[in-house]
């Protein structure tokens, strides 16, 4: 049994950025995840954008976070290992009378200090994006908006928590909990127990089942489904900046996005579903995907598709962030419904809910010896041949060549596994490996390899993500 | 003869498979119970489908176990096609096997199977000792 | 690092790449390989079929035998080979080529070379190219990958199959699934007419019952980790009919839908590639449009059968000496692809030198007529017992088919179909 003075549950971008932050402190934690690894819920089919402060009033909670946010990102990126980039944000009207939303998403801006935001005239918005549907009227540009990788982020997050002490604990499905003392004894679907002082539900979309367990507040997530398609990164249709719409009352719309890594997304969807397990993607979404980003970006064409995804939001009737200090279990901290712009808040996240566990009575002493740094994985796709050559006489790996579409050495998958990323999945999200235009057409079996060799692991033992996703189911 | 075959149904349908044109050949039992074959544009298709219909043999490719870990799998093949009663129990006994190498191309690994004259042959050179792929980087 | 020099660096091991450095030597020419695997052969090694080389070597082969005709002569030859190395970047300019490879063993290698010829090959069409909906569990595969988890790593990736696509890789595989003790459920192909070869159909679908369901399409994958069923829809007249939609339990879906000229490194060395092939535009000599850069093989177009492949590849080595020694053609002819042909290589044509061109047709027919024409006057005409898209057709021009034309630079060869 693991005792801890903090439990966290669900390693999602809450999760983890949580965990982060309280590991400056002196106090045990544990993150518990119920996937074979970190990320691997709600957080992996994150857009990856980092918002601009506009689009919510500041009297949500989770405005404000996402305002102090976005300002943390540029820290977060100097002391971890994740790309980002500040491309901005554009949000384009289609018609005159779409302007009067941009009026208000302007005043927004405004109130909440968004930097540089900027009411733009037609030829601006061509200014900043040449690619754009010439219908477009207007629009508002926010130069503090950004595009993150998602699940670099989050691995990131965790791999710090763990530099400093954090313990995580994947395949930890929580099923069963007593109180125990003042705090929790919580149980996993396999037998493993923790025992914790403090709790915090981050369990995302099984944030109200977790709380069912913990015998706290009943509410209800909503599982509400975003489809996405992934554009080659040699379209035409590569915006340099991201593209929203004007929004509607359900969603922020259907973006065309240019990630960080240099592909694009078009999407999400926005359709409240029942099963929080169905990630299936539709003909129907398809092209409504589609119709919606060419009313933006003309040039965007299906034959640029190299693969989809569907992503589950966990929403909250009220539609907005639910952090607080349970009132029926006061060594609970619940972080509940964090919908967009969760990412983006997240590292506020962090900090919010480590003022409500002080509220609550933990005592937080700073750590002397808290690292905020993780050493950065040299990638050979980033460098210029030369310093290639440096770095493969160091390590011969590096010439190895996995993945080709995206350029990924061996070296960089050899150090995903030893990171903890033993599912090809998990490989894929650490290196790109497996994410270019072929999608692992290529380089699978070699991943495969890799993985057995290094982990000592049977093929049958292989998964793509995890338990029941075995890749092979025999040896000749 | 043929108004004979005329009134009866073919005893089988195939696709004559020697070439790429496809003739589709129907095969008919004549009086003296003999097998007939028609539908053929050339002699080969008659001789196909007799065979086809009689004794259907079938050119086998595989794979089997190597000790080597640079190259864990030796193509073999079949020298000639073996009838097709044969090549369950051919493949069970050969994935049961490990070659030890070095092999050369045209190796017998299974001589004369079943009796039927047809050998197991490997079908690469595979040299061993970490020079299996028989060219190593040379600049 | 190191630098090195050569006359021409080929890029790819594979048959073409093999056959090509072999003719660049034969002419004198220093030369060198580059290839990713630790070993030559390509995707050769991994087909374990027979059906190769009935023109090349008047036998049929297996892909491996195929591929160790052409090895032996170039381990027996002194040509350079640099295996397990990637080409990074090919850059071309007044001054030459350079050919940027990382190497395990040397680090950086660049290459300063008279002349590339690229014989890359082609990557596999996806599960997102084509859109197929659904979940994204694990037992969704290429057939090539499947081939090479089978036939090269000896893993089994499914027991319940259903391979989409009836090319010859999705019917090999489909047989090869069966031979490894696996249960193929089904082949489902789009069009109304399977695009294999009726000898594969007959050797590895009907020896085996597994039905072949035409105008069908996988209208949707099901499963939470892996697989458990697909769903399949009846196209009429091209349109799926979703109340006739069914399934299929499995736990693999091998996909063999196409595949695609892997022109990466080509388009960063700026060379212009035609749509309709995915591969380099090239002229009469297999040059592409960067002067000194030759292209051919699957890289160039997909080809059906590698004794073509050798040909070509072959062809291009000797115009790559030519090139090299100043030789270039008097005159050349525009090739424009007509009626009911899909694309032409290569694109220009030489009436001095009259090679054989290779091309695919949009139709499917029988007792065709292959006419060329060139400035809208009949020169060839040929007739073609059976011609489909999935089959490569190559045309030969005589000495007498040549005497008679009369081209200036204005004019236009054109290939059609009837």
């Amino acid at each position: 049994m693991t005792k801890s003075d903090v439990a966290i549950i669900g390693a999602g971008v809450s999760g983890a950025s949580i965990a982060r932050t309280l590991s400056a402190y002196e106090l045990s934690v544990t993150l518990l995840e119920k996937e074979a690894d970190v990320s691997f819920g709600t957080s992996k089919a994150n857009s990856g954008i980092v918002h601009g402060g506009f689009h919510h009033n500041k009297k949500y909670l989770k405005t404000r976070l996402e305002i102090r946010g976005n300002l943390m990102f540029d820290r977060l990126q100097r002391e971890l290992d994740f790309p980002f980039k500040r491309c901005g944000i554009l949000v384009a009207a289609l018609k005159e009378e779409e302007m009067k939303y941009i009026d208000h998403l302007y005043s927004q801006g405004v109130e909440n200090s968004a930097i540089g935001i900027e009411m733009c005239s037609r030829e601006r918005m061509f200014e900043l994006e040449p690619k754009l549907n010439p219908d477009v009227v207007g629009g508002l540009y926010a130069p503090g908006g950004g595009i993150v990788e998602p699940y670099r982020f989050v691995f990131s997050l965790v791999e710090s928590a763990q530099k400093n002490g954090v313990e995580l604990l994947t395949g930890f499905k929580v099923s069963r909990s007593q109180p125990s003392g003042d705090g929790f004894l919580i149980e996993a679907e396999d037998g493993r127990r923790v025992q914790a002082n403090w709790v915090v539900n981050a369990a995302g979309l099984y944030a109200d089942n977790v709380s069912a367990i913990l015998g706290a507040e009943e509410f209800t997530i909503t599982p509400r489904k975003g489809e996405y398609y992934l554009l080659d990164r040699l379209t035409r249709a590569a915006p340099t900046r991201v593209l929203f719409p004007v929004p509607t009352k359900i969603s922020k719309g259907m973006l065309v996005i240019p990630t960080v890594e240099g592909t694009v997304l078009v999407g999400p969807t926005a359709d409240d579903i029942e099963d929080k397990e169905d990630l299936a993607t539709s003909a129907e979404n398809l092209d409504k995907i589609f119709d919606s980003a060419r009313k933006m970006i003309p040039t965007v064409s299906q034959n640029d598709v190299i693969t989809s995804f569907a992503g589950l939001r966990p929403a909250l009737a009220e539609g907005d962030f639910y952090i607080d200090i349970s009132k029926k279990a006061p060594h609970l901290i619940q972080v509940a419904g964090i919908q967009s712009p969760g990412l983006t808040a997240s590292p506020a996240i962090g900090e919010y809910v480590k003022d409500l566990l002080k509220k609550a009575g933990c005592r937080l002493t700073e750590k002397s010896e808290y690292d905020p740094f993780v050493e950065k994985v040299p990638r050979i796709r980033d460098l210029s041949h030369y310093d290639a050559d440096t770095l493969i006489q160091k390590n011969p790996d590096y010439a190895h060549i996995v993945c080709r579409c995206e350029e990924i050495s061996e070296a960089e998958i050899v150090e995903a596994i030893r990171r903890g990323h033993t599912t090809l999945d998990g490989v894929k999200y650490f290196t790109r490996a497996g994410m270019g235009r072929c999608q692992g057409g290529f380089c699978s079996y070699r991943i495969i390899k890799i993985l057995v060799r290094e982990t000592g692991m049977t093929y049958e033992q292989v998964t793509k993500r995890g338990a029941g996703s075995s890749l092979l189911v025999g040896r000749l | 003869m043929s108004k004979t075959t005329a009134s009866k149904e073919s005893i089988r349908e195939m696709i004559c498979i020697s070439c790429p044109i496809g003739c589709h050949l129907q095969l008919f039992k004549d009086e003296n119970d003999s097998v007939v074959v028609k539908g053929n544009r050339c002699p080969r298709g008659k001789e196909y489908g007799r065979e086809e219909y009689f004794a259907p043999k079938r050119i086998v490719t595989a794979t089997c176990r190597t000790d080597s870990e640079i190259f864990p799998r030796l193509a073999v093949r079949t020298d000639h096609a073996l009838p097709k009663e044969h090549i369950d129990n051919l493949l069970s006994e050969l994935y049961q096997m490990e070659v030890h190498l070095p092999v050369k191309r045209g190796k017998v690994i299974l001589e004369d199977y079943a009796g039927t004259g047809v050998n197991l042959i490997a079908s690469i050179t595979l040299e061993g000792g970490g020079n299996e792929g028989q060219v190593r980087s040379q600049l | 690092m190191k630098e090195l020099e050569y006359d021409v660096v080929v890029i790819g091991g594979g048959a073409a790449g093999m056959a090509a450095a072999l003719e660049c030597r034969k002419n004198g020419l220093q030369t060198v390989i580059v290839e990713r695997e630790e070993h030559l052969g390509g995707i050769l090694l991994q087909c374990i079929h027979n059906g190769f080389g009935l023109q090349e070597f008047r036998q049929e082969l297996t892909g491996p035998e195929f591929a160790e005709e052409f090895i032996r002569q170039i381990r027996d030859s002194d040509i350079s080979v640099l295996l397990g190395t990637t080409v990074i970047d090919l850059v071309s300019d007044a001054t030459g080529k350079e050919v940027f490879c990382y190497s395990p063993e040397y680090g950086l290698v660049k290459f300063n070379a008279r002349a590339v010829v690229l014989a890359m090959g082609c990557r596999e069409r996806n599960r997102g190219n084509i859109r197929i909906p659904g979940t994204r569990p694990a037992g969704v595969y290429t057939a090539g990958l499947a081939q090479r988890l089978v036939n090269i790593e000896g893993y089994i990736p499914g027991k319940d199959v259903v391979v989409v696509g009836s090319g010859d890789i999705g019917l090999i595989m489909a047989r090869r699934m069966t031979w490894v003790g696996s249960k193929v459920h089904a082949v489902i192909e789009i069009q109304p007419y399977p695009s294999g070869l009726t000898r594969n159909i007959v050797q590895c679908l009907n020896d085996f019952e597994i039905p072949l369901y035409l105008s069908h399409v996988v209208s949707r994958i099901e499963g939470k980790e892996r697989v458990e069923k697909v769903e399949v829809t009846p196209l009429v007249n091209g349109i799926p009919d979703a109340d006739k939609a069914f399934e299929i339990p499995c736990d693999t879906l091998l996909l063999s839908v196409g595949l695609i000229p892997e022109n990466e490194l080509s388009k960063k060395a700026g060379i212009e590639l035609s749509p309709q092939t995915g591969g380099a535009l090239v002229d009469s000599t297999m040059m592409t449009s960067v002067p000194g850069i030759f292209s051919c093989g699957n890289v160039l177009h997909v080809h059906d059968l590698v004794d073509y492949v050798a040909e070509e590849a072959r062809r291009t080595g000797s115009y790559v000496a030519s090139y090299l020694k100043g030789k270039q053609p008097q005159r050349q002819v525009r090739i424009k692809a007509g009626a009911n042909v899909k694309y032409v290589n290569p694109g220009m044509f030489n009436p001095d030198k009259p090679d054989k061109l290779y091309l695919r047709t949009l139709i499917v027919k029988n007792n065709a007529r292959l006419e060329v024409k060139l400035d809208n006057r009949v020169v060839k005409s040929v007739k073609k017992n059976h011609v489909q898209p999935s089959e490569m057709i190559s045309v030969k021009f005589s000495a007498r088919d040549v005497a008679d034309m009369q081209p200036t630079s204005d004019s236009v060869m054109e290939v059609s179909v009837q």
